[in-house]
Parts: C-alpha cells; sequence; structure tokens
C-alpha cells in the first residue's frame, strides 16, 4: 500500500517530515542553539541537544540515531568547545548518512553573538544542500514506523483511547507497517499476557526478562512509573496502570523486544526496553514522556500517538505527535490541543473499531504532511538525559520465525 | 442511547468502572450484579461490583490489579484507601507511600 510521498534519504530510508536539526552538544551550548532556532522562523528547523559534558555512549547513539532520523534532512551541530560529546564523531555518522552537516564551536566562533550568526547561515547553507537533495518517492506502508506512548493517564485511558490505539495498530501492522510499544516500567504485571502474544518462545523469554528487570529496577528507585494525577484520574496501582497502557499495543503478535536506538528490520509489532539491565546509575530511565518520545524516535517511529487521560500538552522535534483522550472533560476543556476525542467511546457514541478507523485513516493524513494539532501550536518538546542501556541486549531478539 | 453509569470491562472482574461522574444512592447495574453507590465517584473511577475481602484480589481487565486492604461492599468506591498493588507501592502527591 502507497500512502503518499515521502522524502528519500541516501540511506535509502524515507522520512514524512524533512527538518533541519540544530543539535547543541552541552547545555552551555543550548542558548546559542534556542537562538539559532528562533532567528531561523522556520517550522522545520527543530533544536535537539543533549545537556551534559560528560561523555555517555548511550547519548551518542541516540543522537546519531536522531541526527539521522529518516525525517531529518540535514543538521547544525553546536558545541561550546571544551564538552566531553565527541562531535567529531557525531558529525561523522551523519556525513556518512549523505546528509549535509556543518559544526559551530562557539568558543572558535568568538563567543555568543558570532556564533549565533555563523551557525544561522550553516542553517541556511545546510537548508539550500537539503534543496539540492531532496527526492520526493512513492513511500510504502511497510516503510512507515509508528509509536505509541501513554501520558497522564487516567481510569479512561485504559478504555477507551488505549484500546482504540490497539485497534489502529492492529490494522496498520495487517497493512505492513512497523507499530512500537513501549515502556517496559510501565507493562509491570501484564508479563504473562503479553509473553501468550509473542512471536516465539525466545521473544517470550526476552519478554518475561526485560519486565522482571523493569520491576527490579523501579523497585530499587522506590517509585513505580505512577504519577499522582494517575490516582486522582482513578487509577490505584502500577499493575492497573499497566493493564490500561498495554491495550495499546492491539492484539496482533509481539515480533520482538528492542532497545533505544535499535531500529526493527522488518515490519510488524515491537516492544521497546527502556529500562538498563543493571542496578540503576543515571537515576528513572526515563524522566518524563517526552524521553520516551525521543527513543521511540530513535527506533525510526515517524510519528507517534499519544494517549492522555489527564491532558498531556506535549508535540515533539522531529516526529508528530497525534494526541488522543478518552475522556470526554479533558477533550471538552482542552480540544484545541486533542487531535481525537477518543472521549466518544465513554458516552457511547461510537465504538473502538470507530475510533481505531479515524486513527488509522489520521496516521496517513499526516504521514501526507497533515499536520497535527501540536505541531500547528509549535511544541517541539525533546528531552535527552543519561543512560547506561545496551544497543541490543542479549535477551533482545528481533523478529525471529512467526 | 442509555448506557450503564459503570462498565464491567471483563466478566470475571469484581470491579465496573465508571464512565461519567456517579452520585451516592444512585442504584447501579453492573452486567447482571445491582449496588447503590456508597460515595460519589468520579469519572474513570472503579465500584465494587460484589463483596471483596480484605486481602482477596482486586480485578479488572480480567487481570489482578492488586489486593484488597479491607472488606469492600457492593458499591463501595475502590481506591488507594482499600486497594494495594501487589508490585511497588503508589506515590501520591501528599507522599504518603501506600504500601
Amino acid at each position: 500500500m502507497i500512502i503518499g510521498d515521502g522524502y528519500l534519504r541516501a540511506d535509502g530510508r524515507k522520512g514524512i517530515r524533512n527538518v533541519v536539526a540544530v543539535v547543541y552538544l552541552v547545555e552551555c551550548a543550548h542558548h546559542v542553539a534556542r537562538r539559532v532556532v528562533d532567528r531561523a522562523d522556520d517550522p522545520d528547523v527543530h533544536l535537539l541537544g543533549f545537556p551534559g559534558c560528560y561523555p555517555n555512549d548511550y547519548a551518542l547513539r541516540m543522537m546519531k540515531a536522531l541526527a539521522t532520523h529518516p525525517n531529518v534532512g540535514g543538521a547544525v551541530l553546536v558545541s561550546l568547545g571544551c564538552e566531553g560529546f565527541d562531535r567529531e564523531g557525531l558529525s561523522a555518522s551523519i556525513v556518512a548518512s549523505g546528509r549535509p552537516v556543518e559544526t559551530v564551536v562557539i568558543q572558535e566562533a568568538g563567543g555568543t553573538r558570532s556564533g549565533i550568526d555563523s551557525a544561522l547561515q550553516a542553517v541556511r547553507r545546510v537548508q539550500a544542500e537539503m534543496r539540492v537533495l531532496e527526492m520526493r518517492v512513492p513511500m510504502h506502508m511497510s516503510e512507515l514506523s509508528i509509536g505509541t506512548i501513554c501520558g497522564g493517564s487516567d481510569g479512561t485511558s485504559g478504555i477507551a483511547a488505549n484500546p482504540a490505539v490497539g485497534r489502529a495498530f492492529d490494522r496498520l501492522i495487517d497493512a505492513g507497517a512497523t507499530c512500537i510499544f513501549e515502556e517496559t516500567g510501565e507493562m509491570i504485571g501484564c508479563e504473562g499476557a503479553m509473553g501468550i502474544r509473542a512471536a516465539n518462545a525466545q521473544v517470550a523469554e526476552a519478554i518475561r526478562i526485560s519486565i522482571e528487570n523493569a520491576e527490579n529496577y523501579y523497585r530499587a528507585m522506590g517509585y513505580g512509573s505512577f504519577s499522582p494525577g494517575n490516582a486522582e484520574g482513578g487509577l490505584s496501582t502500577l499493575e492497573e496502570k499497566s493493564a490500561g497502557a498495554y491495550v495499546k499495543s492491539g492484539s496482533r503478535p509481539i515480533d520482538g523486544v528492542i532497545r533505544p536506538t535499535q531500529q526493527p528490520d522488518l515490519p510488524g509489532l515491537y516492544l521497546l526496553d527502556v529500562v538498563p539491565a543493571e542496578p540503576p546509575r543515571f537515576g528513572f530511565p526515563n524522566i518524563s514522556d517526552n524521553a520516551e518520545i525521543v527513543e521511540l524516535m530513535s527506533c525510526g517511529a515517524h510519528l507517534t500517538l499519544f494517549t492522555t487521560g489527564r491532558g498531556s500538552v506535549v508535540g515533539s522535534a522531529i516526529a508528530p505527535v497525534i494526541k488522543i483522550t478518552g475522556n470526554p472533560e479533558t477533550y471538552a476543556k482542552m480540544r484545541d490541543d486533542m487531535d481525537v476525542d477518543a472521549g466518544r467511546i465513554m458516552l457511547g457514541e461510537a465504538t473502538l473499531d470507530d475510533l481505531g478507523t479515524e486513527l488509522f485513516d489520521l496516521v496517513l493524513a499526516v504521514a501526507r504532511g497533515g499536520q497535527t494539532k501540536s505541531e500547528a501550536l509549535g511544541h517541539r518538546e525533546f528531552i535527552l538525559g543519561y543512560k547506561s542501556i545496551e544497543a541490543v541486549g542479549p535477551a533482545c531478539h528481533p523478529r525471529g520465525n512467526r | 442511547m442509555h448506557e450503564p453509569a459503570a462498565i464491567v470491562l471483563s466478566p470475571a472482574d469484581n470491579v465496573a468502572v465508571t464512565r461519567r461522574n456517579v452520585r451516592a444512592g444512585e442504584v447501579l447495574t453492573m452486567e447482571g450484579d445491582e449496588a447503590v453507590a456508597c460515595s460519589d465517584v468520579p469519572l474513570g473511577h472503579k465500584i465494587a461490583r460484589r463483596f471483596i475481602p480484605s486481602g482477596a484480589e482486586v480485578v479488572k481487565y480480567g487481570m489482578a490489579i492488586g489486593s484488597a486492604t479491607a472488606n469492600v461492599q457492593p458499591g463501595e468506591w475502590v481506591h488507594l484507601h482499600n486497594l494495594k498493588s501487589n508490585y511497588i507501592s503508589t506515590h501520591t502527591r501528599d507522599a504518603r507511600a501506600r504500601s
């Protein structure tokens, strides 16, 4: 199934957006990079960055994956000059992907003003090169990857918005797409139900290990992935929230367990394991919803379906976010932020299948260039922190034999 | 269309989920079980469908979502005050972790 024209990249992948990534490589370069994006005043120039001064393999791997994401056409790296980030390594992998990239080092450029000017000129040059390289070609469903996440969950999430996404996932997978759900810390209690859906015994074992690991990790941290708002919205326990979150995955077999930056070779349904398989070193696996969206993007997700009962307003840099609420009160209060009103399920005005179809059609419309509410509102959130996690763990098996 | 105020998600469930704000004293029909709401219960929260003895599993989506910490009467609101996780305890804004 052809879904529309995508942006063909030199590495053969196709994007649904054509974004310039302006990347700060340490917090000290954040201001200069943000000014560059402000002054570019272009909805397709997005700000990404990593705040830490100390090097981190995960952050480097993530930034390489994000700067060469199919929706990214080129990049400008903004370095202070003395930070630990391997800017040459990042630049080299962007060059190797066939994308234009320039690096501006603030200390060499002569400070803030000249750093901003130099980086803005670099953005213009990268954009000019992207126009020369631009190739729009038909994009197939098998080349589209969709992530899903829930944030600000309440008692409606698990019975309206999440199962609606599950229906959409089933349809997308049947049409040949790649679908990714997460996160293992929010699936604690669902290990039994998930194991039954594993495509083979290896995947079943990988699921069991990843959930057990997530439980140990969160136990050591002292808190599960459960916020006060979840309780106010009617959720009482971690496993209740998990059961509601899990239904986003739909009903198709689970083809593999992947880790951040790991991109599945074949279409199908994948569980993203985001929890380190070691005692906590750098804190919570993901400190907020956008950290999870960024990890979904690092696995190639072109866009994300975000369900929210309480009403999250976030979008994302690089990859569009479609927001769905199952809470009729939230929809009434925040309709400017919500793309889909799954509260109609609660009111008996629509069925899960109606919403699954609506979502499926909306995914195609957004893949064809249609703006989401968060894009129109200018949401371009991005967050990346420290983590210590294997790129491909011994317990991670991308699709084996079905 | 007349829709029940609380829905049972799976036949094995001993709680139902409210689809709107429910008032104390409302008579609720939950898949054959009938009970009177003991208190106001907001949208998206849980109401006991039948008696749940202290220590028994609370079942929603056909899955155990924790254990009752007190005897729960039919029609009673089921939340942090009478339900605890079998995994990791719940943290609330007033910082009183329930365990």
